[in-house]
């Protein structure tokens, strides 16, 4: 699967044009209706991320194969950012932490709603935070 | 995209005709505030059946609206979240505690009747 979208991140109104090509990728690489729709709200919750935290970033959303689990078709999401990183990613990924006010759901959030979920910042240099999920 | 609200009686009914961004949200929040005022509205349904889908901010900014609305002397009742919407507000823990929500159009003004016509009666 070679099919592969660049979302630039930049506004509230980006958030929504991510999630929509998300949306129209996850139904082409043959995601159900639910599914499509967890997948959807996960970029939806990264990509504001980078727009409270970072003002600047980019999502990439491509279609994967496993090299295990018998060659099971995926999708994959790359939330990227030049921002002021993240100080402590495990007090992030707690539910209810929030440095801005928010509900504080959003990446633990988002890490429920994938199969996999990997987040790497540091700070001054930005966070880049991995996402898979894998059809049923 | 701003969202059209129509004045139905002593309701007021925000419906939603495309996918929303935070900022159109927050714009829909300021409408609502200020047309309750002015339609002296003592119910208010935001039609959500055409969102893909509700997360964090928008959970959020529809708990704000309902509950700013509420201190403006309104009832709120959200209606047409669609099934995989709940399912994906379940996983990602969100909640509408406090709010009203109703399947559709029909249920939402049967529950503004029902809210609207028991807290005249109480007086509340």
């Amino acid at each position: 699967m070679e099919t592969e979208t660049q979302t630039e991140i930049q506004s509230s109104a980006d958030i929504v044009t991510a999630r929509q090509r998300g949306r129209a990728l996850a139904l082409e690489l043959g995601f159900n209706g639910a599914d499509v729709t967890l997948i959807a709200a996960a970029i939806s919750e990264v990509a504001r991320n980078i727009v409270d935290h970072a003002k600047k970033g980019e999502v990439v959303m491509s279609g994967i194969n496993s090299s295990m689990n018998g060659g099971k078709k995926g999708i994959q999401i790359i939330a990227r950012d030049q921002g002021p990183g993240i100080r402590d990613v495990v007090q992030a990924m707690q539910y209810g932490y929030s440095t801005r006010k928010g509900l504080g759901v959003g990446l633990p959030g988002a890490k429920w709603l994938m199969d996999e979920f990997d987040i790497a910042s540091a700070i001054g240099r930005g966070t880049t935070i991995t996402m898979k999920k894998w059809r049923r | 995209m701003q969202v059209p609200i129509l004045k139905q009686g002593s309701y007021l009914i925000a419906s939603i005709q495309s996918v929303l961004s935070d900022s159109d949200l927050v714009q829909l929040r300021d409408n609502l505030g200020e047309r309750v005022g002015t339609y002296r509205s003592r119910g208010v349904i935001i039609d959500v059946t055409v969102l893909d889908v509700i997360d964090s901010f928008a959970t959020r900014t529809l708990r704000a609206i309902a509950h700013m609305l509420k201190l403006r002397g309104a009832e709120t009742v959200i209606v047409g979240i669609q099934p995989d919407v709940a399912f994906a507000m379940v996983q990602l823990g969100l909640t509408l505690e406090g709010v009203g929500t109703a399947l559709d159009l029909e249920e939402g003004l049967l529950y503004l009747d029902t809210k609207t016509k028991r807290a005249a009666v109480n007086g509340n």
